[in-house]
């Protein structure tokens, strides 16, 4: 038994890692008032960005922040538009999902078909990883899912233990009177939405040199979209968004188990598990529509003129 | 813009409302000169391939056609949710639901159809759009279900619907293995404009379909600017409060606009099936569904703004098509400035509800 729910394991952890760095980005975003359906479009970017860097020779840690980079230079765009001009939030997100699908495909044309010349690999720490079952799942992991947990923590510690986070909060719950106490909202919002941004390229960067080790068009494959439902799933709330992240994992490397064993599935069933799964998670968790209002921040979506 | 700051207008301007898209429109066309020439291309000459070339004959003036109809469509169903608050985002799987739909009669009665084959596809295509709409309907009516992300998901699942019925039950014997069904016969294709001898559009692929569009056009305007259920669907989008005050029914709204917008979408999935295309494959991937968005926005959603933003929509595709085959340019351009001109346009829409103002030093 555990033989075989040991890969089953380790493959709903590293799948479930890109989701836990975007959908942490967005939950940062959404806690500071501000609503940011882009992801998808970042997160391409942020892939292209470092496939690019680490094709030219660059490494990996330059990869990792040009993936950041690219992904908070188009967050930034993006808050301009509704933060400083007011634009519609739903709609400026769209528009960042297109325009980032289409730049990334447009500049990264000539990268199709080729494989990373370098990536991340899988790091064991010396004796946790021999620990059965989870060992391999979470001590055997590359360098960049180290540092989703690493950040992770460190989010969850920035919103609920420093005056910063409780900022940040407060803005998403009332802007108005956050300005009244004379904290300055859209700077707060710019960096935020900057963060989500440098997050969903770190996400991409996952996609693109740790986990496919290639670039294509549309190489994330809806899960922007998916991190963004796993945001209404945790309620909000950092640790919720890793375990929503794992079970997301889990339901997909289920698919591939079951595929390994021998058991005949569709693959097109298969492909579309994670989405169906993120309709019935998104089902569950609004039903109680108490629980989203008392958790959603209050001003989520919301324009606000910031004239200071 | 340090030395600048946004003053609330007393009232929305109207003028700014016409001013914006177009102002939208020629930022675009800026920065797409700026990119032909970083491209290393005569601006100017790349200019004309794009947006003069594809248009200057008949062929390619119906080829514009051919394309702004379903995107009008589309556009016009969204534009009645979008203007409710209720953003139904996965239109391109409601159209393709409604390919599979009609794909499914024009296989079943391959052989033996007849005149009626037709029309009752058009009525399987709306009918598989409301269908797959009605999902994102139910879940979001019953279970307060975010409705932009199951609809988007619910689009990458009919994706995969179209993929599993060309590769399996649906494949044609006879084609080589190629993920493809049959190519219906002809009684399951609008018939070509070409078709009823009129000389001007000979060996052009315009077709009936587009009627289905024009008939759209005065119905939509007419729901949308004349009808009761028209205007509560804009009080639920524009004060959500006063709508529960007057007890308009939230449930109801959302099922109209989800509905209709997907009725509207399976019907541009079967112009395309039964049109163009002539069959189902699995490169069937226009993304009409998300282009009609942008095209419902810039529109206004506004029956008459929606024609016009379609067609420059329309232009757009094609011209991104012709730089292919003519300058070698990917054609991934046209999605970029899809973004851009949605994104321009979302920007300059300060100028409607603001003024600009020179701050005063304090």
């Amino acid at each position: 038994m555990i033989e075989s729910l040991t890969p089953l394991l380790a493959s709903a952890v590293a799948l479930a890692m890109p989701l836990i760095l975007a959908a942490l980005g967005e939950l940062v975003v959404e806690r500071s008032g501000v609503l940011n359906l882009g992801l998808e479009g970042m997160m391409l970017l942020g892939a292209l960005a470092s496939f690019v860097a680490v094709s030219h020779g660059g490494g990996l840690a330059p990869a990792a922040l040009a993936a950041m980079l690219a992904g908070a230079a188009a967050a930034l765009c993006f808050g301009f538009v509704t933060l400083t001009l007011q634009a519609n939030q739903v709609a400026a997100g769209l528009s960042l999902t297109i325009l980032g699908a289409g730049v990334s495909a447009f500049l990264g044309r000539q990268y199709v078909g080729f494989r990373a010349p370098a990536s991340f690999e899988e790091l064991p720490i010396p004796l946790l990883s021999k620990i059965p079952l989870i060992g391999p799942a979470l001590f055997t992991m590359n360098l960049l899912a180290y540092l989703t947990l690493v950040l992770l923590a460190a989010t969850a510690w920035f919103l609920y233990r420093t005056r910063a986070g409780l900022a940040l909060r407060s803005i998403g719950e009332s802007p108005v009177v956050a300005r009244s106490l004379g904290l300055r909202v859209n700077r707060v919002r710019y960096a935020a939405v900057a963060f989500g941004g440098a997050m969903a390229g770190l996400a991409g960067c996952y996609y693109a040199v740790a986990q496919f080790k290639m670039w294509q068009e549309g190489l994330t494959s809806g899960n922007g979209w998916i991190a963004l439902a796993l945001v209404v799933f945790a309620t909000w709330r950092p640790l919720r968004v890793a375990i929503g992240a794992l079970l997301f994992g889990g339901v997909s490397a289920f698919g591939l188990y079951l595929q390994a064993i021998g058991v005949h599935v569709s693959t097109f069933a298969l492909a579309s598990l994670p989405y169906l799964a993120t309709v019935l998670v998104l089902v569950i968790i609004s039903s109680d529509q108490n629980m989203i209002r008392r958790h959603a921040p209050a001003s989520l979506g919301k324009p606000f003129h910031d004239d200071s | 813009m340090r030395g600048l700051r946004l003053v609330p207008r007393a009232q929305p301007s109207r003028a700014m409302l016409f001013i914006a898209p177009l102002l939208a429109v020629l930022l675009t066309l800026i920065v797409g000169l700026g990119v032909f020439a970083w491209l290393g291309q005569n601006p100017l000459r790349a200019f004309r391939v794009f947006f003069i070339d594809p248009v200057s004959d008949m062929s390619g003036f119906s080829e514009l056609l051919l394309k702004a109809s379903p995107l009008c469509l589309i556009a016009l169903g969204l534009a009645i949710g979008f203007r409710a608050s209720i953003w139904n985002i996965g239109a391109e799987g409601q159209m393709y639901m409604g390919g599979i739909f009609a794909t499914g009669l024009a296989i079943r009665f391959h052989d033996h159809g007849g005149a009626w084959l037709l029309p009752a596809m058009v009525v399987a295509g709306a009918l598989g759009g409301m269908f797959w709409a009605s999902i994102t309907a139910a879940l979001r009516a019953q279970f307060h279900a975010n409705e932009i992300l199951v609809s988007l998901m619910l689009t990458y699942v009919a994706d995969l619907v179209v993929k599993y019925l060309v590769f399996g039950p649906w494949q044609d014997p006879q084609g080589n293995n190629f993920p493809i069904t049959v190519q219906f016969s002809d009684d399951a294709l609008f018939p070509l404009f070409a078709s009823w001898g009129w000389g001007a559009f000979e060996g052009t692929r315009l077709n009936a379909s587009v009627f289905l569009t024009v008939a759209a056009i005065p119905l939509a305007w007419l729901f949308m600017e004349r009808s009761f259920l028209g205007f509560q669907l804009q009080v639920t989008g524009l004060a959500p409060g006063a709508a529960r005050y007057a007890g308009f029914p939230e449930k109801r709204m959302i099922w109209l606009a989800l509905l209709i917008s997907g009725a509207a979408a399976g019907l541009a999935g079967v112009s395309e099936v039964a049109g163009p295309i002539g069959q189902l494959n699995d490169r069937w991937q226009p993304l009409y569904g998300f282009t009609a968005i942008i095209v419902a926005a810039l529109g206004r959603m506004h029956a008459v703004g929606i024609v016009l933003a379609s067609l420059l929509m329309a232009l757009l595709y094609l011209g991104g098509e012709a730089v292919q085959i003519t300058l070698q340019l990917p054609k991934a351009l046209s999605q970029v400035f899809q973004g851009l001109l949605l994104m321009f346009l979302l920007g300059c829409d300060v100028l409607v509800n603001y003024r600009i103002a020179r701050r005063v030093a304090a």
